[in-house]
């Protein structure tokens, strides 16, 4: 970044005050949930108690003291179980709160604050099932989990997937599951993911819980919406694209981040470039990846967190837009959304940002960006198969459109570049092949199974109905 | 960054000491083999991030011949087409271990190919494994030793010894057709928050 510009480089000092003794926190009480709370020493039974108590002076306090008490005394309840989750939870939320306002002051960005929308009277609850399971993972410890628990996830996993509405946790404990399993049986001499599980054990226990997912729209928007990026998400049996963009309402509000989401479920074969064929449900959406146009959207429903819950007969693909001009003209003045109070967490973190005069050095698998005073490594493994943005063109780039992300530090997830290859300039963004993978090494990626989406169809058409 | 998996030239233990003569060795590092492994740095890495690999990736492949396989139940297992009617599917299997064969249609009918050795089906189950897992995952879960003159990324199936045996269809079958479900699954757009934990990689890249 030149001069007096904002950017990320004020980011890579020190981490804000207070970061490291809350995950020192964090991660005792991730190491009591590697041994399960039903066995815990006297030494873990110490770690939920120092959790609950650094949240004394909030309205969590009370309760999660109660439940680290009766935990280290050997008692485990359902709702000891969830008050802890909601600790642990409350801590990592503060921690992303500190990293973001400290990149929003980094990145002079402007931030709307969080309003509550209204209710819309109580939940039903079909996630008894989900509950318990989870209460007894935590009992039993991930070093514990066998052959048992691992089948006991079916009933309720199929539960969930047969509910579009439930599918945020059914994709959420789908991959718990299956990460578990691939590392079934678990000894004593393998590393668990600590903290990652106890991640996803948490927000599924808050997700669990009546009304913890469903959030009503805030209102509905329209305008044209210029788009910045897109971020995919994979595991086993799900993909999302995540787009990111600015949204410009007439009457000269003030433009606003955004991002439009669409996921679906898939089978572990069909990955790198046929994920996009599962999507073909939003020509538009993924028209204008492709094509990079800009939107017209009418009277599109968004949630509060700045997420339009996408409906493709609500827009139409614009004028030609290029990310890059959109980066360095809509971005900088855009309002950003919050983040909704129970999604806080560090990983939550998606920033999207442009970065320019920096040079780059690659180490082995490893791309490190050097701006003025400071380094900010790439996410390199965050480089989906499913686009041409390539590690090797990351490090042969001078611009670079990406998301800031945080895990134990900060990184750039590059989602376009441009860069000179051969001494011709190229441009490449993850979307580009949204609509189909286009040249030579597009072929190579039909030849290696862009036809499993259809193959597999074909197959269940004729056997799950005969 | 956050990666679980550590790439590094090795062989699976056990292997051959002496290659067998007139046959070139070919040199350690060409195999790029994987194992997960941990360092120091990496196991803190392991247990505080947030987002590492666990599951190990998987390489897309062509669906038509076989359109399911799984190492699971302790055997390498999946369903694989038949050549002559389109409407038929056979079920086959290797145990690891014992390596013993079964194939059968999903009615239990008995492959005839099956007989002292591996009939098509397996061939099929056995080289798309290979693809989608790569072999020394393949080898690692069924028990087999690769010797330092396979050549790189393919399995020795002629070694595999066994015996022919009846292992059920329908299990195997049921869990195909629940896969297949996934596909049935209406796409939606309320935001996932928690797919962030999940980014997509490129090691499926083409």
């Amino acid at each position: 970044m030149t001069g007096s510009m904002p950017g990320p480089a004020g980011l890579l000092g020190a981490a804000p005050h207070g970061i490291g003794e809350a995950l020192d926190l964090v991660d005792g009480f991730d190491d009591a949930l590697v041994h399960g709370l039903a066995r815990l020493g006297e030494d873990r039974a110490a770690a939920p108690v120092a959790l609950a108590a650094a949240l004394a002076a909030t309205p969590l306090g009370e309760r999660a003291r109660e439940a680290a008490e009766k935990i280290a005394a050997g008692s485990v309840a359902g709702d000891h179980l969830d008050a802890l989750a909601a600790a642990r939870a409350a801590l990592l939320g503060a921690v992303h709160d500190a990293l973001l306002a400290e990149l929003d002051r980094a990145l002079e960005r402007e931030r709307a604050a969080w309003e509550e929308p209204h209710a819309t009277g109580e939940a039903a609850d079909p996630f008894a099932g989900s509950r318990s399971w989870l209460h007894e993972l935590a009992i039993t410890g991930w070093r514990g989990v066998g052959h048992d628990l691992l089948s006991a996830s079916a009933p309720v996993l199929d539960a969930l997937w047969a509910d579009p509405d439930l599918r945020r946790l059914a994709v959420l404990l789908d991959g718990l599951a299956a990460e578990l399993r691939a590392c079934s049986p678990i000894t004593t001499a393998d590393l668990v993911p600590a903290r990652r599980w106890a991640d996803l054990w948490t927000r599924a226990l808050l997700l669990a819980r009546p009304g913890g997912a469903a959030a009503p729209p805030a209102g509905e928007v329209s305008g044209r919406l210029l788009i910045l990026c897109a971020d995919v998400h994979e595991h086993p049996t799900a993909v999302q694209v995540q787009v990111h963009g600015v949204l410009e309402e007439p009457g000269g509000a003030r433009p606003r981040l955004v991002r439009a989401s669409v996921s679906a479920a898939k089978v572990e074969t069909i990955t790198g470039p046929a994920v996009w064929q599962l999507l073909g449900d939003f020509p538009v959406l993924l028209g204008a990846l492709a094509g990079h146009v800009s939107l017209e959207i009418d009277g599109m429903p968004m949630l509060a967190g700045g997420d339009l819950l996408w409906r493709e007969d609500r827009a139409r693909p614009g004028e030609a837009a290029d990310p890059f001009v959109t980066a360095r003209l809509a971005l900088p003045a855009a309002l950003a959304p919050p983040t909704p109070p129970l999604e806080r967490h560090p990983a939550r973190i998606a920033e999207p940002v442009l970065l320019e005069g920096y040079t780059t050095s690659r180490d082995g698998d490893a791309v490190t960006f050097h701006l003025a005073g400071a380094d900010l490594p790439v996410a390199v493994d965050r480089l989906p198969a499913c686009g041409p943005v390539t590690p090797e063109l990351v490090a042969a780039s001078s611009a670079c459109l990406g998301l800031l992300r945080w895990d134990g530090g900060w990184s750039i997830q590059p989602t376009g570049v441009q860069a000179t290859v051969r001494r011709k300039p190229v441009t490449a963004h993850t979307g580009d092949w949204a609509l189909g993978p286009a040249g030579v090494k597009a072929a190579k990626a039909r030849a290696a199974g862009s036809d499993a989406v259809a193959v597999l169809k074909e197959r269940a058409g004729r056997l799950l109905r005969s | 960054m956050s990666v679980g998996f550590v790439k590094f030239p090795t062989m699976i233990s056990g292997s051959r000491s002496t290659p067998p003569s007139g046959r070139v060795r070919a040199p350690r590092e060409w195999r790029s083999r994987k194992l997960v492994i941990e360092t120091g740095a990496e196991s803190s890495a392991r247990k505080q991030r947030s987002v590492v690999r666990v599951v190990p990736p998987v390489r897309p492949r062509k669906l038509a011949k076989v359109p399911f396989l799984e190492l699971a139940d302790g055997r390498l297992q999946g369903v694989v087409s038949s050549g002559s009617d389109i409407r038929r599917v056979y079920v086959s299997s290797i145990a690891a271990g014992s390596h013993d064969r079964s194939c059968s249609t999903n009615n239990n009918r008995p492959c005839g190919g099956l007989g002292y050795g591996m009939c098509k089906h397996l061939q099929a189950l056995v080289k798309e494994a290979t693809v989608q897992y790569g072999a020394e995952r393949v080898a690692r879960y069924l028990g087999v030793e690769l010797a330092d003159d396979d050549r790189p990324g393919t399995f020795p199936a002629d070694r595999l010894g066994g015996r022919r045996v009846s292992a059920p269809a329908a299990p195997v079958f049921s869990r195909f057709l629940h896969h297949l479900a996934y596909l049935d699954r209406p796409a939606v757009t309320a935001p996932i928050p928690e797919l962030h934990w999940f980014p997509a990689t490129g090691e499926a890249r083409p």
